[in-house]
């Protein structure tokens, strides 16, 4: 029982988890799941009660059970009482303050990121405002490597999207084709496919690992079928650079995807031994996102901010490459409109860097959501002063498959613009060689394709005259 | 907007050919040209209104008479748009009066279910259910499936075909509805079937044949997946992502 009285009046909050619910900024999935504030002054009493709670307090008080829930176990016993140590002593408020001070630096942020639950990391961001998300989660410092560097300092990988509505490969190859040019692809090439087919997906992995060899380009390509897809497409040695998976923070919205733990970890064992990576071995892409759970029945009564951040102890047990939180994907009903799908943007790249994730952010909405490019730009400029790891880049931000609007090609070259963002280090070496970049981290102001596209460019031309 | 000079053109627009993408648009400095810019607010007001135009079935269920198919009107609960919009758990089931209009329906035993959802595009519905189904339903008349009257369902969710299959504890239920209209697509149609459907199914029992429009999936290929999909299910009597579709697709040879 959480008790505080504020204004004259007594609230109660029966639980942890009630009391984490009422404390979140409103958001339409947590009216849905009918587990937000009555009234504001209701949710302030929540965050001052939040505020008060000891962190020691999250691991004894599970928000899911842990008899029921093997996410909740996962937590709970993968916690680092050692790295815990030099918090341990604190309060959520505490915390925040703790978060803000000198003393949270790049080196203490690290140490003690697996002393950290989900739970402890989605209360303080709930007492939070974006300058403090920002803030400190530019603090935070991740670093993963597969064929290149991901996440250093003053750099922004970005994701090549180069979906097609029926997984046309010549399609998909002049999406590719494009995106390369405008200096987009360090931290995948990533396609979803339209269907999930294992000779679709066989097919699209080939003409990838085609593309990333013929162009000697240091990155790795990705196909987003099912986790089980990929694996029978690994039996059957396709070239499978990185594992994709939807996750979730429940056991039961993991199972309405069709996973388990003990599948991820046969998927990453199975990717890991194939050993294709150059600079590293970090082989999982994983994509969340707040309301995931709630569309599946599956939120456990939590509200959908904490769910997102528990689904961030599935992805960390796996060693991602990335982790890609596609905020506006979901739909009006769980982020209404563009200030609820900003700040949730924003508080999965703080909860997530902090947990020591390699966040992605897939910048986005849908057309029955109340938000436009504008509601975009502001969150794409601020998620890049956060130090974003990576953002999609989709041709003129239209996705034809998918049916939505994410970050294009310019959208990353305007970032590298203002906050001169370069990619990771081994692919703006490759954008200056092709002559794609100059060395001012800009487009190369030469006209005409780059000698190394010619061929592939005039082959294309000539399929059209046939 | 007439001053070429101050935009780079990209020297690859030929492969626009290739993809409805939005590829080789151009630049002025590194940003999107004036009419790129343009063209996408265009593009985004039309799948805006696609949205919130309200379906007709009316044309809809005189076409399936003239094939000799019975349909019904049902309401899931959401009562206008905006709920149906805020609250998609509303959307997932039938309201009273539905529950009333199946059983005034006679019931007989049932192989398959047919449900036709507005979903987020009316206007996907407006143009594909009819051609899709005038394919569809000869294979099915050829199986010699029992089917209750084609049930036109008004906002509502895939899992409104849940209520409707266990209703008539139907084997196979086949749901189109109109999927989130894109900016290039608003008229984008999508399967879903579920083998033995009923309350509570979760996706993962479910299969998804999408992007049926007509600068997508055809409605010929599309016929392919989803008999494909029937026949596996009834071998191995489920469906879900354990049923792989593993139906054919032309590829075409590529070299880039």
């Amino acid at each position: 029982m959480y008790k505080i009285q504020l204004a004259h009046i007594i609230y109660h909050f029966k639980s942890l988890r009630e009391l984490m619910a009422k404390a979140s900024p409103p958001r339409s999935g947590d009216y849905l799941a009918g587990v937000a504030a009555d009234s504001h002054l209701e949710r302030v009493a929540a965050q001052w009660a939040l505020a008060d709670v000891p962190l020691k307090r999250f691991l004894t008080e599970a928000l899911v059970p842990y008899e029921q829930d093997e996410v909740t176990r996962l937590i709970m016993d993968s916690h680092d009482s050692i790295a815990f140590m030099p918090i341990s002593h604190l309060t959520v408020g505490d915390f925040r303050n703790w978060l803000l001070s000198e003393q949270a630096t790049t080196e203490t942020l690290t140490t003690i990121s697996q002393g950290l639950t989900p739970e402890m990391v989605a209360a303080v961001s709930k007492i939070m405002r974006i300058q403090d998300l920002i803030l400190v989660a530019k603090k935070c410092r991740v670093i993963t490597r597969f064929r290149g560097t991901i996440g250093l300092e003053n750099r922004l990988s970005t994701r090549l999207q180069p979906n097609h509505p029926t997984d046309n490969p010549i399609g998909i190859a002049a999406s590719t084709l494009d995106g390369l040019l405008y200096g987009c692809g360090d931290a995948v090439i990533g396609i979803n496919p339209a269907s999930d087919n294992l000779d679709a997906t066989l097919s699209l992995l080939h003409l990838l690992s085609d593309v990333i060899e013929r162009y000697d380009i240091p990155t790795q390509s990705c196909v987003l079928a099912h986790v089980t897809t990929t694996l029978k497409a690994i039996e059957k040695k396709a070239p499978v650079d990185l594992v994709f998976q939807s996750i979730a923070g429940t056991q039961k919205a993991n199972e309405s995807f069709g996973i388990n733990l003990d599948i991820l970890n046969e998927a990453h064992i199975a990717a890991q031994s194939l050993n294709r990576g150059t600079v590293g071995n970090n082989c999982m892409y994983f994509e969340t996102g707040q309301g995931s759970a709630l569309s599946a029945n599956a939120n456990e009564g939590l509200d959908q901010q904490t769910c997102e951040t528990r689904a961030y102890a599935v992805a960390r047990k796996f060693n991602p490459l990335l982790v890609n939180t596609v905020v506006g994907f979901i739909g009006p009903e769980y982020l209404y409109d563009g200030k609820q799908i900003i700040r949730a943007g924003l508080e999965d790249h703080f909860c997530g860097k902090l947990l020591g994730l390699p966040m992605g952010c897939d910048i986005c909405y849908t057309n029955h959501a109340e938000a436009d490019q504008d509601d975009m730009d502001m969150l794409l400029t601020q998620f890049a002063v956060a130090g974003g790891t990576f953002i999609m880049g989709v041709p003129g931000s239209d996705d034809v498959m998918l049916n939505y609007q994410s970050t294009s090609f310019h959208d990353a070259l305007y970032l590298r613009q203002v906050l001169n963002l370069k990619p990771s280090p081994e692919f703006a070496i490759w954008l200056e060689n092709q002559q794609i970049f100059n060395s001012n981290n800009q487009l190369s102001l030469q006209k005409g394709i780059p000698a190394l596209f010619k061929p592939a460019i005039k082959t294309l031309g000539q399929l059209s005259h046939e | 907007m007439s001053n070429d000079l101050l935009i780079y053109e990209d020297d690859w627009q030929h492969l626009r050919q290739f993809t409805p993408a939005r590829i080789a648009l151009g630049r002025s400095g590194m940003s999107l040209p004036t009419r790129a810019c343009l063209e996408f607010s265009l593009a985004h007001a039309m799948a805006r209104d696609a949205v919130t135009t309200p379906i007709n079935f009316e044309p809809i269920a005189q076409s399936l008479v003239s094939l000799d198919e019975k349909t019904v009107v049902l309401h899931s609960q959401a009562e206008n748009q905006n709920m149906y919009l805020k609250r998609p758990d509303l959307g997932r089931l039938l309201n009273e009066q539905a529950y009333i209009t199946l059983q005034d329906n006679p019931l007989s035993p049932v192989d398959i279910v047919i449900v036709i959802a507005d979903g987020l595009s009316s206007s996907a519905i407006k143009h594909h259910a009819v051609p899709f189904l005038q394919l569809l339903i000869p294979h099915l008349r050829e199986k010699e499936y029992a089917m209750p009257p084609i049930c036109l369902v008004k906002h509502a969710r895939v899992a409104i075909g849940d209520s409707i299959a266990q209703f008539y504890s139907a084997r196979l239920c086949v749901v189109l509805i109109g999927e989130r209209p894109g900016l290039s697509s608003p008229n984008s149609m999508g399967i879903y079937f579920t083998y033995k459907a009923k309350k509570g199914c979760t996706d993962a029992e479910r299969n998804c044949i999408s992007n049926i429009h007509l600068q997508g999936l055809s409605y010929n290929e599309a016929l392919t997946k989803l008999r494909y999909l029937i026949d596996e299910s009834e071998k191995l009597q489920f469906s879900g992502v354990n049923l792989k579709d593993e139906s054919t697709n032309n590829q075409l040879n590529y070299d880039v």
